[in-house]
């Protein structure tokens, strides 16, 4: 007798599987047994891999949203549309998976929502928590026309649209607030930090660098899901996001050099100690090496060459978050962290959850399809040659 | 107003008896034997470095850093001058564990609706008009309890009448901006393990410094992004017509 799945067995179906299994196992025991038998967290260590990865990590990842949003609807760079769908769907589900992480590493997850009615302005962590829930209510009205459009709601599509230049803006705004923000979280601890990571310029890095991150983003999914599904974007829109991504690198690149002379930490790295091999590797991965292949233009005009770029990006741009939020403790809290086995499997389970939700995003809505006409009605003029050239000059001058 | 009390903890007179953290135990209402290290069982130990003993406590800054980052604003520094944390409004960050300059904050980590805890001054016993149980418990004086600023003269006082006997240095004078806990000590702090690399201003400052600048960003942020919008929009438009080679509207 013939027996069938309602779906087909592959090997990333089982892997995802595993994640998951490992992930729930994971969760019961942070549910029933506490922080304390789920984590390797201590009193001596009391921010780990959930905050370090899930939160300050997953924010940056999701910061291509509001720069393709900014440079759509803003500053009229129309030929990004194509990408803007994804970009913003992306950022949602990461913003819905950084809070999802972070109901998982507060001790009273059942509280979340008490800085809505007890803020403390002097908090960048109030700032934060605020930022994350208003802007990611803000990415949901920007990603909804799709699923309005799916469930066949004219009316409440041909509302929202009226009001996405201001919406597009308030993402901005918020976005540019709480990135930095999250720099800002470790002014208040110079003497805890080790050189390397603790800057007064904090805000500003961690700005810029959550702008270069999302570009990576940008270009990664871009390539993964053309490898899935077979929509390829121009790529000449992608190779655009490359070079925009390169000015931001070297932008990055100066503001730390700069960084570092004043602070007079050229010194320091040539130590022979964990955090200069994990500096050495952020910088290399996350800043040089992309710069450099980014400066050869038959890497910039290659899909493969891109991709391998937008990879090493983002793992350099991870470690470094990673680093300012844990390794730059270690030196000065005296213990040996290294996350439990059910903070990796959370964490993993999070970011399989992000891949899948997005496969089935661009599976059943229409994400990936042609850009239609969006905003108030223009006529067709508006697509001119002329107006592109007009628009090009304007961004330039 | 009411003046601020303190501690004056002096490093030279303490025996280690320990009946400081016994004390403590039993005023706050911790279960457990005599703890090593501070836990969220043990607001106070006492330890031995060289044959010197010291005890590790919440300092009670003047501006405090576990008060300034909490996010839904969970710590107080009383008119008393203790540091004192609500808990009903705690989520959990761990923001002030994380931000403590002397590492003291601790956390219930195996309980399922876990607490921050800490030193609270014996708040509910200073408002009572008594001392805390600490300095009440203490044989020597070691730990001496009293209106800072006394306290702060009398630790300058020691040091001047025992010329060689002290560290020329109040720890908690001046180390972020004032702690209402201050040390005398033979060797320095840092031999025990206390940050000496702290500044003498209050560390929220540094915080405050960026975050203050973040309403005028976001008001002249939104005005730019506007006023861009506008002005490339506009353009567009005028790009618009000029091709079909007709007279634009007023804007």
């Amino acid at each position: 007798m013939d027996f069938k799945l309602p779906f087909k067995i592959t090997f990333w179906k089982v892997v995802l599987l595993l994640i998951w299994l490992a992930g729930l196992v994971a969760a019961i025991i942070r549910v029933f047994g506490g922080l304390g038998a789920s984590t390797n967290l201590s009193d001596k260590f009391p921010w780990g891999l959930w905050v370090g990865f899930d939160v300050i990590c997953g924010v940056g990842l999701a910061a291509g949203g509001f720069t393709i949003a900014a440079a759509v609807y803003v500053f009229h760079v129309k030929r990004f549309y194509p990408v803007l769908k994804p970009t913003i769907l992306t950022a949602f589900l990461g913003y819905v998976l950084v809070i999802v992480g972070l109901l998982f590493d507060v001790g009273r997850p059942d509280r979340i929502y008490n800085p809505l009615f007890m803020g403390n302005l002097h908090s960048p962590l109030f700032e934060v928590a605020m930022c994350v829930m208003f802007y990611t209510t803000v990415l949901f009205f920007e990603f909804s026309p799709n699923i309005f459009q799916r469930l066949g709601w004219a009316g409440p599509k041909r509302w929202i649209t009226k009001v996405t230049v201001p919406l597009v803006i308030l993402g901005v705004i918020l976005s540019t607030m709480h990135q930095s923000s999250l720099g800002s979280l470790f002014l208040i601890m110079p003497e805890k930090m080790y050189i390397f990571w603790y800057s007064a310029s904090l805000p500003f890095l961690f700005y810029v660098s959550a702008i270069a991150a999302g570009c990576a983003m940008v270009i990664f999914e871009s390539h993964l899901s053309f490898r899935a599904f077979g929509h390829r974007l121009k790529d000449d829109v992608i190779a655009d996001i490359g070079r925009i991504l390169l000015v931001v690198l070297v932008m990055y690149l100066l503001m730390k050099i700069y960084d570092f002379t004043s602070r007079g930490v050229w010194s320091y790295l040539f130590i022979p100690r964990m955090e200069t091999y994990l500096f050495w590797l952020e910088a290399l991965a996350g800043i040089i090496v992309p710069i450099i292949l980014l400066s050869i233009r038959k890497v910039r005009l290659s899909n493969p060459g891109l991709y391998a770029v937008s990879v090493l990006t983002i793992s350099g741009f991870m470690l470094n978050r990673l680093n300012v939020a844990t390794t730059s403790f270690i030196a000065s809290s005296g213990v040996h962290y290294f996350p439990a086995w059910s903070e990796i499997a959370i964490t993993v389970a999070l970011v399989a959850t992000g891949f899948f939700v997005f496969a089935m995003a661009a599976r059943y809505l229409p994400v990936f399809e042609e850009p239609e006409a969006h905003g108030p009605a223009k006529p067709a003029a508006y697509y001119t040659d002329e107006a592109l050239q007009l628009e090009t000059t304007d961004l330039s001058s | 107003m009411e003046k601020k009390k303190g501690l004056l903890i002096d490093t030279t007179l303490c025996i280690g008896c320990g009946a400081c953290a016994t004390a403590c135990k039993e005023v706050n209402g911790l279960p457990g034997e005599t703890e090593q290290e501070l836990s969220a069982t043990a607001y106070t130990v006492v330890k031995e470095k060289n044959g010197i003993y010291y005890r590790r406590l919440c300092m009670h800054c003047e501006e405090p850093s576990c008060k300034s980052v909490c996010p839904v604003g969970a710590f107080e520094k009383t008119a008393e001058g203790a540091v004192i944390y609500h808990a009903n409004k705690c989520i959990g960050c761990r923001y002030c564990m994380q931000a403590c300059p002397f590492s003291i904050p601790t956390y219930e980590w195996k309980k399922r609706a876990p607490k921050v805890k800490k030193c609270i001054l014996c708040y509910e016993r200073l408002k009572e008009g008594k001392i805390t149980g600490c300095a009440e418990a203490c044989p020597t004086g070691a730990t001496k309890f009293g209106d800072r600023e006394e306290l702060l003269a009398e630790a300058k006082k020691r040091i001047q009448d025992n010329p060689g006997q002290y560290v020329d240095h109040v720890y908690g004078d001046k180390e972020v901006g004032g702690t209402s806990v201050l040390f005398l000590s033979a060797v320095p702090m840092g031999d025990f393990g206390y940050p000496t690399n702290l500044p003498d201003y209050p560390l929220p400052r540094l915080t405050w410094e960026a975050l203050s600048k973040v309403p005028s960003i976001a008001i002249f942020g939104g005005a730019f992004l506007y006023g861009m919008w506008w002005i490339i929009d506009r353009r567009m438009e005028l790009a618009e017509y000029k091709a079909k080679e007709k007279e634009p509207p007023k804007a």
